[in-house]
């Protein structure tokens, strides 16, 4: 085991690809000289060389535009986006190109393309720099949609998307870099698609992805003092959703809370409500719980923007309130 | 380039190739009145000499990209007839498995990329393929055709900045028709309806052309290609073009006049190059009818065989979407 960041687990990852495979480049906004926004690829461009270690105007649409199209002749570009509200201006080549390419050219081509990028809100960063996207992307068929909340993960699901043939987005929790996790040491993958149960508890379900799984970690925590045992899971994979883990606990619990970090309105949790309004709303003893944040731009002041973002006297209050506790 | 670069037979290619892409369009239309083609429909009818002059140029390793108006460009780079017109009849039989329709056609084993129905998204495409070209250490050019509308979009003016900052063997071929749908260039561009000094603003050498001369465009492009293996820097070349009929089949094309239509088809490609194969004496009248013949019976086969294929099975919905 080895006490790493998650920066220092995405860096593990993004070096063994590179050292493992010449097929592997990377691509982004400052991602050399500067050594990244956030300091992910520091010292990358002196180890790989610039070949390998592509610095970009400020093109998103057109980087990522190439890193589809060197993907769809052999090279597995894994391409930085400087933060996810940025993925907009290059929508059109993520959604149109990336994740169509394959359906519309009756399986002919693969575009095994990485896409890197910073997400979610809490540092200030006003409206255009702090949105999720990684919902709207989850709903494109063709694209896999993957994020994490510890540096195990990360480093296992980015093993994992090298390997993949198809387009795949890494919503990266920007708040969460500095997360420390003892890494083991021996190589090991997280496969795609599978969510993983954080903690295992018998009398609510908590559901969350990123930044919404230290809330839920800190939420269990207090709920001890009433005596509840919170069981958490961490989605990992947004598209394709691992539905089996979460009805296995809505199973053993009877009750579920849902927990957005990006706004309420929309996202990945309304479709998971409906699955399990499909699947396993048999079990539960309550409505299905949903916490998320304020349906409006973000704010730059921190008491605003601390009263858009769930925290964790919201999910107990939602909780309590929901099932009557 | 005159004919003694050329053999007759090489000669014949070209005009034989232009008008099975006629004949191709020419049957389009006609099964699309008859309902065995939906969805939109773009004809190349009046550009040929730019795909079959641009295209024969080309190594088999060198790579096509090409936006909607594609039917053109995927049978001069070989694709059949029967794969495309099964495409656009959606069978099973079709280059994309009827997936894709007339705006996406493509064929990997020809290093023919597509088929890109959003204007201007085929270019950073194409710039990835040149830029993974470069990285494998492969002398291959990608030629991308795009049209004057997608001029207006980001991408161009990304990409072009791009190619030339990383030196990429990149071919762009500005197909200026005149018109973006119904709007023309002078209404969309503020420098007019030249389009080729863009290329400057960001270090690429450009080219102007007659799009509706065959050998023009043919001499140009090997010059250009030659010029980008050597120097791996991209090059522009614009030709002047029109298309004969509108936009798509749902497109009277009121916007353009008939004058402006008949200065054009007095330019019409195949017929000029028929009177500068008699004129020079490389063929005969015979021979022509007799590669006009051809070609007819060949599209009559391709539609006879799109309509005898069989539907995709309903399982292929859900497939190819995951590698």
């Amino acid at each position: 085991m080895t006490l790493m960041t998650i920066r220092q687990s995405i860096q593990k990852g993004l070096r063994e690809a590179l050292q493992n495979d010449p097929s592997v480049f990377l691509m982004g906004e400052d991602i050399g000289e500067y050594g990244g926004a956030y300091a992910i690829t520091s010292g990358f461009l002196e180890e790989f060389g610039p070949e390998r270690i592509k610095d970009t105007p400020i093109s998103e649409a057109t980087f990522i535009g190439a890193g589809i199209g060197a993907a769809s002749v052999g090279l597995k570009p894994i391409v930085e986006l400087m933060s996810m509200s940025f993925s907009l201006v290059a929508f059109d080549q993520i959604v149109n190109m990336a994740a169509n390419l394959r359906y519309m050219s009756g399986g002919q081509i693969s575009v095994p393309l990485i896409i890197r990028a910073p997400t979610g809100a809490g540092m200030q960063l006003g409206a255009t720099h702090s949105q999720s996207f990684e919902t709207w992307l989850s709903e494109v068929p063709g694209l896999k949609v993957i994020t994490f909340s510890n540096p195990i993960d990360a480093l296992g699901l980015l093993r994992s998307a090298v390997k993949d043939l198809n387009p795949i987005i890494i919503a990266e929790p920007a708040g969460l870099y500095g997360v420390q996790g003892d890494v083991p040491d021996k190589y090991y993958e997280i496969p795609i698609g599978s969510a993983s149960v954080v903690k295992e508890g018998k009398d609510v379900t908590f559901v969350s992805y990123g930044h919404g799984i230290p809330i839920l970690l800190d939420t269990q925590e207090e709920l001890t003092k009433i005596n509840i045992d919170a069981e958490i899971i961490d989605l990992r994979t947004l598209n394709p959703l691992d539905m089996l883990t979460i009805n296995n606990s809505i199973e053993k619990t009877g009750r579920v809370v849902l927990l957005d970090t990006s706004r309420k309105l929309g996202g990945i949790m309304p479709e998971i409500v409906s699955r399990i309004q499909e699947q396993s709303v048999d079990f539960l003893d309550g409505p299905i719980v949903r916490v998320g944040s304020e349906n409006t731009p973000w704010p730059y002041n921190r008491n605003l923007e601390e009263s858009s973002l769930p925290n964790v006297n919201n999910v107990i209050e939602s909780f309590r309130e929901g099932y009557k506790i | 380039m005159s004919k003694d670069n050329l053999s007759k037979k090489e000669l014949l290619k070209l005009q034989e190739k232009m008008i099975l892409i006629r004949e191709f369009e020419e049957a389009c239309g006609e099964n699309y009145a008859k309902g065995f083609i939906r969805g939109f429909l773009h004809l190349y009818i009046g550009e040929e000499a730019i795909a079959v002059g641009a295209i024969s140029s080309l190594e088999k390793e060198d790579y096509v990209v090409t936006h909607y108006r594609d039917h053109g460009h995927a049978l001069a780079r070989g694709l059949s007839t029967e794969s495309v017109m099964a495409e656009l009849f959606g069978k099973s039989t079709g280059v994309s498995k009827g997936k894709g329709g007339s705006m996406h056609l493509f064929d990997v084993e020809k290093n023919f990329m597509g088929g890109h129905a959003i204007v201007g998204a085929q270019l950073p495409l194409a710039l990835g393929i040149a830029l993974a070209c470069k990285y494998k250490k492969e002398n291959n050019v990608v030629l991308v055709f795009f049209g004057d509308g997608a001029v207006s979009q980001g991408t161009f003016h990304e990409t072009l900045n791009l190619a030339s900052l990383w030196e990429l063997p990149v071919l762009f071929f500005l197909e200026n028709n005149l018109y973006g749908m119904g709007s023309h260039v002078e209404n969309t561009r503020a420098e007019g309806r030249d389009i080729y000094s863009s290329a400057d603003a960001y270090g690429i050498q450009a080219e102007i052309v007659d799009g509706m001369n065959v050998l023009e465009v043919l001499d140009i492009t090997k010059k250009s290609l030659e010029s980008i293996r050597n120097n791996s820097k991209p090059i522009l070349i614009e030709a002047k073009t029109f298309r004969f009929s509108g936009h798509s089949m749902a497109d009277p094309a009121k916007y353009r006049s008939k004058d402006e239509l008949n200065y054009w088809l007095k330019k019409d490609p195949i017929k000029s190059f028929e009177k500068y194969l008699i004129g020079e004496n490389i063929c005969t009248k015979d021979e022509l009818k007799k590669i006009k013949e051809k070609a007819i019976n060949e599209i009559e086969k391709a539609v006879d065989f799109s309509i005898k294929s069989p539907e995709p099975s309903l399982e292929e919905l859900k497939k190819d979407i995951y590698a």
